[in-house]
């Protein structure tokens, strides 16, 4: 291993002078083995739950607002098919509130990969589980597995320093001109180096803390609402979501906005460097690059 | 028929292909790994986390007349098959009975008439479908409880099995069962009136099981008969109940 000494410096934590920025590149141990190993749990639950999620949504492609809801019941939202009896070919019909949409071949109608028509709001490639019983049974398992490792990562985060130490926004972070400086960054696909590299950027800050403490909790929190065991022993989720329905919707929604999250968190990567980001989340090692000449 | 292959389509085609590719693998390890034994593991944790939250036997929350929904969707049987099903309708369910039976002391046989004399329990609740929809009623009937301390259950008996008169596929008949946890539990009722009038036929006339605390399929219609046991292996194909026996969970409190 041709590693430098100035990655067994900066393992041991040495002090860096942040006045004389390091022309070489330089190795540093970026995330623990309980960051590693729950980054990628987490990814294979997120993932099984959407898909085992999306098959359970193609069971009663309707969501509603409140307590009660059913076909029939204004809906929020609505993934359908029907066959057009003018053209004789079959139509996905999307319709959110008032608005409807022509989804043919995309939502409500999809092409399977014979070029044949097949009904279902979301596309059979990105369900799990054949039928509503074994979709239950894989979204209920892989929730008991994204929560025993979401709290593996809360209370490593919390005791190990993690949460303070690598997400928490440092003072000079949050001054207006510092966010607008990341922000501008950003738009310019900009990648910070050397010393900036070395902690994650303030809006990086802000997504990461967002998901972790709003977003899975809000997820987790209105998928229990949908439990009528749940509900029995803590009747206040109903009045935190609004209903067994609102609850759904906030669940879908939630899904939703966490899959964003994922696509530009892996657009984020692949502009920054996929190899040694992946790296960084394989091995621990991530490699700085020096500063640009000024 | 046009054949023209728009843009679109051959892009949604080509995605479905791709995605189908895929999903030809991961099918492949999906069927060489062992997965019941995990899927039953989760649902176990599931069970045992509800009835540890559920210790104190907390009621789920009771509603409103004003809450109660437009409509009620009839899932499963809305009319059983059968011409003895005919003949309870044609006499008003005169000639109907309840039978309670199994691991008890006092076989009981009731007449609707007297069942409707017992000491009852009104609920207005939410119902839930595990395929997704829910709907908000209000349920007359008599506390299961109170039947089964008239029949005096015996001590070997731990689960309750509910035969009903619907038959869902030729020679198998819907049929439920829970547990004592539940079938103790204040609002398990077996409800004869519904939205303040008889429960009609598509609800279960005459009689059906109200299990608030876990969603529809549990919620067996059409009750004739309640009988106490002490295994479920012995009924239909061994898993308690009619969708259990079908790939669905016996245990479904979510």
């Amino acid at each position: 291993m041709a590693l430098s000494e100035q990655q067994a410096a900066s393992e041991q934590g040495t002090a860096v002078d942040v006045r004389s920025p390091p022309t070489q590149r330089e190795i540093i141990h970026r995330h623990s083995l309980v960051v590693r190993l729950t980054h990628w749990i987490n990814l294979l639950c997120l993932t099984l739950l959407l898909m085992s999620g999306l098959q359970l949504f193609n069971v009663h492609p309707q969501l509603y607002w409140g307590h009660y809801g059913y076909s029939g019941v204004p809906t929020v939202l609505s993934i359908t098919g029907r066959y057009d009896p003018e053209t004789a070919q079959p139509v996905g019909i999307t319709r959110i509130g008032d608005y409807s949409f022509d989804t043919t071949g995309i939502l409500g109608v999809t092409y399977d990969s014979e070029g044949r028509p097949r009904p279902g709001a979301f596309p059979q490639w990105a369900t799990l589980g054949a039928d509503l019983a074994l979709a239950r049974d894989w979204h209920f398992l892989m929730a008991w597995m994204f929560v025993i490792n979401g709290t593996i990562y809360l209370l490593f985060g919390l005791f190990s320093g993690h949460f303070r130490r690598d997400l928490a926004p440092a003072a000079d972070q949050l001054r207006p001109r510092h966010i607008a400086a990341d922000l501008w960054d950003h738009i310019r696909l900009r990648r910070p180096r050397g010393e900036a590299a070395k902690r994650y950027n303030v809006l990086q800050k802000l997504t990461y803390l967002a998901v972790i403490f709003l977003l899975l909790p809000a997820i987790l929190a209105s998928g229990l609402t949908m439990s009528p065991a749940v509900t029995a022993a803590f009747p206040f989720l109903f009045d935190l979501f609004g209903g067994r329905q609102s609850a759904r919707t906030i669940h879908f929604i939630a899904a939703n906005l966490l899959l964003l999250f994922v696509l530009v968190h892996v657009v984020e990567v692949l502009l920054s460097g996929a190899f040694n980001l992946m790296r960084s989340m394989i091995t621990g090692r991530y490699v700085v690059k020096p500063e640009r000449a000024s | 028929m046009s054949r023209i292959i728009t843009r679109r389509r051959l892009l949604t085609t080509g995605a479905a292909a791709a995605g189908t590719t895929l999903l030809a693998g991961c099918d492949r390890i999906y069927q060489a790994l062992p997965t019941r034994p995990l899927l039953d593991f989760g649902q176990m944790l599931s069970y045992r986390a509800h009835r540890l939250l559920l210790a104190g036997q907390p009621l789920v929350r009771e509603y409103a007349m004003d809450d109660l929904s437009p409509d009620f969707p009839s899932n499963g049987t809305a009319m059983p098959d059968g011409f003895a099903y005919f003949d309870l309708i044609t006499s008003n369910f005169a000639n109907w009975r309840l039978q309670v039976d199994g691991l008890v002391r006092n076989k009981l046989s009731l007449s609707l008439d007297e069942i409707q004399q017992l000491p009852a329990r009104t609920q207005i609740t939410q119902h839930s479908c595990d395929e997704g929809w829910t709907a908000i009623g209000k349920w007359t009937g008599v506390p299961l409880a109170q039947l089964l301390q008239r029949a005096e259950l015996q001590p070997e008996a731990r689960f309750i099995v509910f035969h009903c008169l619907d038959e869902m596929t030729a020679g198998d008949f819907y049929y439920e069962s829970i547990d004592l946890f539940d079938a103790l539990h204040p609002q398990t009722i077996l409800a004869y009136g519904m939205n303040d009038a008889a429960l009609p036929i598509r609800h279960g006339a005459p009689l059906r099981l109200r299990v608030e605390r876990q969603i529809g399929y549990k919620n067996a219609k059409y009750v004739t008969r309640v009988e106490a046991v002490d295994r479920l292996n012995v009924f239909g194909r061994g898993k308690g109940g009619y969708w259990p026996d079908r790939g669905y969970q016996w245990y479904a409190g979510l």
